[in-house]
């Protein structure tokens, strides 16, 4: 772990613009800021975003795990609940169909001079987060606490090692993406 | 380097990138690659300048202090490397309505900015509930396996598939 490096507050924000840049010209390079696009992929019409997700899931999972087998890298799975997970992800997928962009590709969409990104949706998502961060508290007992499962990962939900895991999903992942091809999605 | 000035890359090179791009992220900075939490911090910001030392009093922000951080910077660089991009696919163009809604709807610019402000405070409520967006819980979560992630994502996809439909089979027809 280069943890001097993860402590370096002025580099680490000189790491975050780069990798920045690298992911905006990538996702503007794959289509995927484009209004058209995503919302191509929610009727099941147009795979580009599936296909972009995907590789990226086989690809980083098989490189995260084996840079934390070498001790170089270790995971953050984020804390789930259903009155998290499962109620904030149906509002989301809601403002996902609504808005066509989502808080990473609005960001590439205004880079490409999508004017409703800038001025629409950036406004929306600013309102939207301001609200939730300003009556989470609220939400806290009734909603956002039931049903919590912590910040589990799917081979320890399967008490088996890390590999059991990653290599049949990269496998699956992998065969998923060929039928799509071999269908000509 | 006719590569860069390319309109459209495969979408396999695309996610392979971004794939490689996260290995960095978690060796270099110790971080999944996330994008709602800056909107967030932004949101903090902006009421700071207005209330002052009282947003920082605020449960959320104590947790996600509203300063500049790695994910602030992150989100913005997209911009920068999007722009880049489309600069050298000469795809840089000022559009104020996506072509697939006015062909649905019109080419009236109110009404999509108007949509795509509700939108907008539906999808930064519910990232910031579910604690994730696409690339937080759709790419970087799913990659570490987490079942919070896999779970969020479904969720995505099914709210999303049902608002889609509503919105061009049952309202655009």
């Amino acid at each position: 772990m280069l943890t001097e490096l993860h402590t370096n507050k002025r580099l680490q924000l000189v790491l975050g613009l780069v990798a920045g840049i690298a992911f905006g010209f990538l996702l503007q390079k794959g289509g995927v800021t484009t209004y058209d696009v995503i919302l191509g992929q929610l009727p099941l019409t147009d795979f580009t975003m599936v296909k972009v997700m995907l590789s990226a899931v086989v690809t980083g999972m098989i490189g995260v795990y084996a840079l934390r087998s070498l001790g170089l890298a270790r995971l953050h799975p984020k804390s789930g609940s259903v009155g998290t997970t499962v109620v904030g992800g149906l509002i989301f997928g809601v403002g996902f169909a609504v808005l066509g962009y989502c808080p990473g590709t609005i960001s590439g969409a205004i880079g490409q001079g999508s004017l409703d990104a800038l001025i629409g949706g950036t406004v929306g998502i600013l309102l939207g987060s301001w609200l939730f961060a300003t009556f989470s508290p609220k939400l806290q007992k009734p909603v956002l606490s039931k049903g919590e499962f912590g910040p589990l990962t799917l081979p320890e939900l399967l008490k088996v090692n890390a590999w059991a895991v990653v290599i049949p999903a990269a496998v699956i992942l992998t065969a998923f993406l060929f039928a799509l091809e071999r269908t000509g999605w | 380097m006719e590569w860069l000035g390319m309109k459209q890359w495969s979408p396999y090179v695309v996610g392979i990138g971004i794939g490689m791009l996260s290995w960095l992220t978690f060796v270099l900075s110790d971080k999944p690659i996330g994008c709602s939490m800056a909107f967030a911090r932004f949101s903090g910001m902006i009421e700071r300048v207005f209330r002052g030392e009282k947003t920082l009093a605020k449960p959320y922000f104590k947790r996600y202090v509203p300063e500049i951080t790695w994910d602030v910077m992150l989100v913005i660089g997209i911009v920068i490397g999007s722009f880049a991009s489309a600069l050298l696919s000469e795809q840089f163009q000022l559009t104020w309505v996506p072509s697939l809604w006015a062909a649905t709807f019109g080419s009236a610019y109110f009404p999509r900015l108007l949509v795509a402000v509700i939108g907008g405070v539906l999808m930064g409520a519910g990232a910031r509930w579910a604690d994730g967006c696409t690339s937080g819980h759709g790419i970087s979560g799913t990659l570490q396996l987490a079942v919070s992630s896999w779970l969020a994502v479904a969720c995505f996809f099914a709210g999303g598939i049902v608002a889609a439909f509503v919105i061009f089979r049952v309202l655009g027809a």
